[in-house]
């Protein structure tokens, strides 16, 4: 669906104090209807990584190609990122409203996204009236809303407590299923990356690039089954691998 | 009981603070035209009552239309100043210039220019001068306070620059303009007083011309009475932004969900 070929992407000047390399030569490719996870230490990249994709950034060097026409892309960041002057619903709606959808048309898609997430009957609260985990859940659906093809996450539950961040790990596989939707996670969770995808891209430090590409077995049925803890076991050792390198 | 004690106690402090002053002006005899007492001011009230409206009435007048003339140029300047960093860059120190110039060395000025018979639009502007800066400060900084992670989302739906403006800028600027808002208000009535001061009698009808006046005739209970209603009214344009604050920001702002700003 989408192939990364070469990207560098430098932050700040050059010539004033050399800024910031934060990607050298990234590659990677994801296939349609993958979950991928792109897994590395804080500040290499990851994040730039994703922006990229969306388009938030301009390479400096290489480039990225869609399959066929850049896809329907939906993002979720580390921060639930809502509106906090307007209610679950209208956050949930944001996407439709920019693509000049009818009002009454989106609230229904709006109240569908919310309902998936397991927000029904919660359309009218506003952000302050909601807990970490229903918030992050908003934002979900708010990037399920425009129904994208790619979605792409930055470390969503990263700030959320281990019940709440393993009940949304485990819908997001089932709406990934649902949907037939390619993702891309960022974390710098072994744990959640090991149990979540079908492929771990591990990155090096700044500036980052793939360090290596493990594809995990199948039976992680599980956080707990013997094949999720020897695909933990296998990322670990790569993800030192490449902190050492 | 908490509401009870917040109006209860400063009227309690009223009643003493009048009581003492009617007390103390009987006591030492201080003649009517330095000190009047509370009823004596009562009195020039009443009596002075359909004048003093009027007076009122002209300098409302002149305040309301400052500080609306205020937000829309205000806000229009933040709104530009927000779409190009060059602008900002090139106005902004113009912007505080005009704020650090006493009004009161500039008005003159503005009531030559403008001409004394057109003297409640030379009013007007002068007070608008006074109250713009706050307002101008206020959504300049909510319109660059917006969540950069939400201006990206909607960046990546395909939003225009104006969309962005309508639909994160401008709601997330509300809680600053609004502040800036009360500052303003006040200031507005505080540029109205300054400008009829400096326009002098003959010319502007309002509460300052009435307090000029009374002091030049020794009617010092005139002079209060008119000195009361003007701070009423700033109290009033206080409370009538504060609620339009709490009406607009009661869902979802801090600051009103505290009960305090």
């Amino acid at each position: 669906m989408i192939a990364l070929k070469g990207i560098a992407k430098r932050f700040g000047s050059i010539q004033k104090d050399g800024g910031t390399e934060a990607l050298r030569d990234l590659s990677f490719s994801i296939a349609e209807d993958e979950f991928v996870s792109l897994l590395g230490p804080s500040g290499c990249g990851k994040s730039t990584a994703l922006r990229l994709i969306a388009g938030l950034l301009e390479p400096d060097a290489g480039h990225i190609r869609f399959a066929q026409d850049r896809p329907e892309i939906g993002f979720v960041f580390q921060e639930p990122t809502l509106m906090p002057w307007t209610d679950a619903l209208a956050n949930t709606r944001l996407p439709l409203d920019l693509k000049g959808v009818a009002r009454s048309d989106g609230n229904v898609r709006a109240a569908a996204a919310l309902a998936r997430v397991g927000l029904a009957g919660f359309e009218q609260a506003y952000p302050r009236e909601l807990s970490g985990g229903m918030k992050m859940r908003v934002s979900l659906a708010r990037a399920l809303a425009a129904q994208p093809k790619l979605l792409l996450l930055d470390e969503p539950f990263a700030a959320l407590d281990e019940i709440t961040r393993n009940s949304l790990g485990d819908d997001l596989l089932r709406l990934w299923k649902e949907d037939g939707l390619t993702v891309l996670f960022v974390t710098h969770s072994v744990s959640e990356s090991s149990f979540l995808s079908q492929r771990v891209l591990v990155m090096t430090p700044r500036p980052g690039r793939i360090a290596e590409d493990i594809a995990l077995p199948f039976g992680r049925d599980s956080r707990l089954s013997p094949a999720t803890i020897e695909a933990q076991r296998a990322i670990s050792t790569a993800l030192n691998t490449a902190m050492a390198a | 009981m908490k509401r009870a004690l917040d109006t209860l106690l400063p009227l309690i402090v009223a009643i003493l603070f009048l009581g003492t002053w009617e007390w103390a002006v009987a006591h030492w005899q201080v003649p009517v035209y330095v000190l009047p007492g509370p009823p004596a001011i009562a009195k020039a009230f009443a009596d002075n009552f359909s004048s003093l409206m009027a007076a009122l009435l002209s300098t409302l007048t002149v305040t309301v239309e400052a500080f609306l003339a205020a937000c829309v140029l205000g806000i229009a300047t933040a709104i530009a100043f927000s779409q190009s960093r060059l602008l900002e860059r090139t106005f902004y120190p113009y912007a505080v210039i005009l704020q650090v110039t006493p009004v009161v060395a500039i008005a003159p000025l503005i009531l030559i220019w403008v001409g004394f018979e057109r003297i409640n639009l030379a009013l007007v502007i002068i007070a608008t001068i006074v109250a713009f800066f706050p307002i101008l400060a206020g959504a300049t900084l909510g319109l660059k306070s917006a969540d950069f992670n939400l201006v990206d989302l909607t960046r990546l739906y395909g939003a225009s620059r104006a969309q962005i403006l309508w639909r994160v800028r401008l709601p997330t600027s509300l809680p600053y303009l609004l502040s800036g808002m009360k500052t303003a208000g006040g200031l507005a009535l505080i540029g109205a007083v300054v400008a009829e001061f400096v326009a002098g009698s003959g010319t502007a009808t309002g509460l300052a011309w009435r307090i000029v006046e009374s002091g030049n005739r020794l009617e010092i209970a005139t002079l209060f009475a008119a000195l009361g209603l003007l701070a009423l009214t700033g109290v009033l344009i206080f409370a009538a932004l504060s609620l339009l604050e709490w009406l607009l920001l009661r869902r979802w702002h801090e600051s009103a969900l505290s009960g305090k700003s």
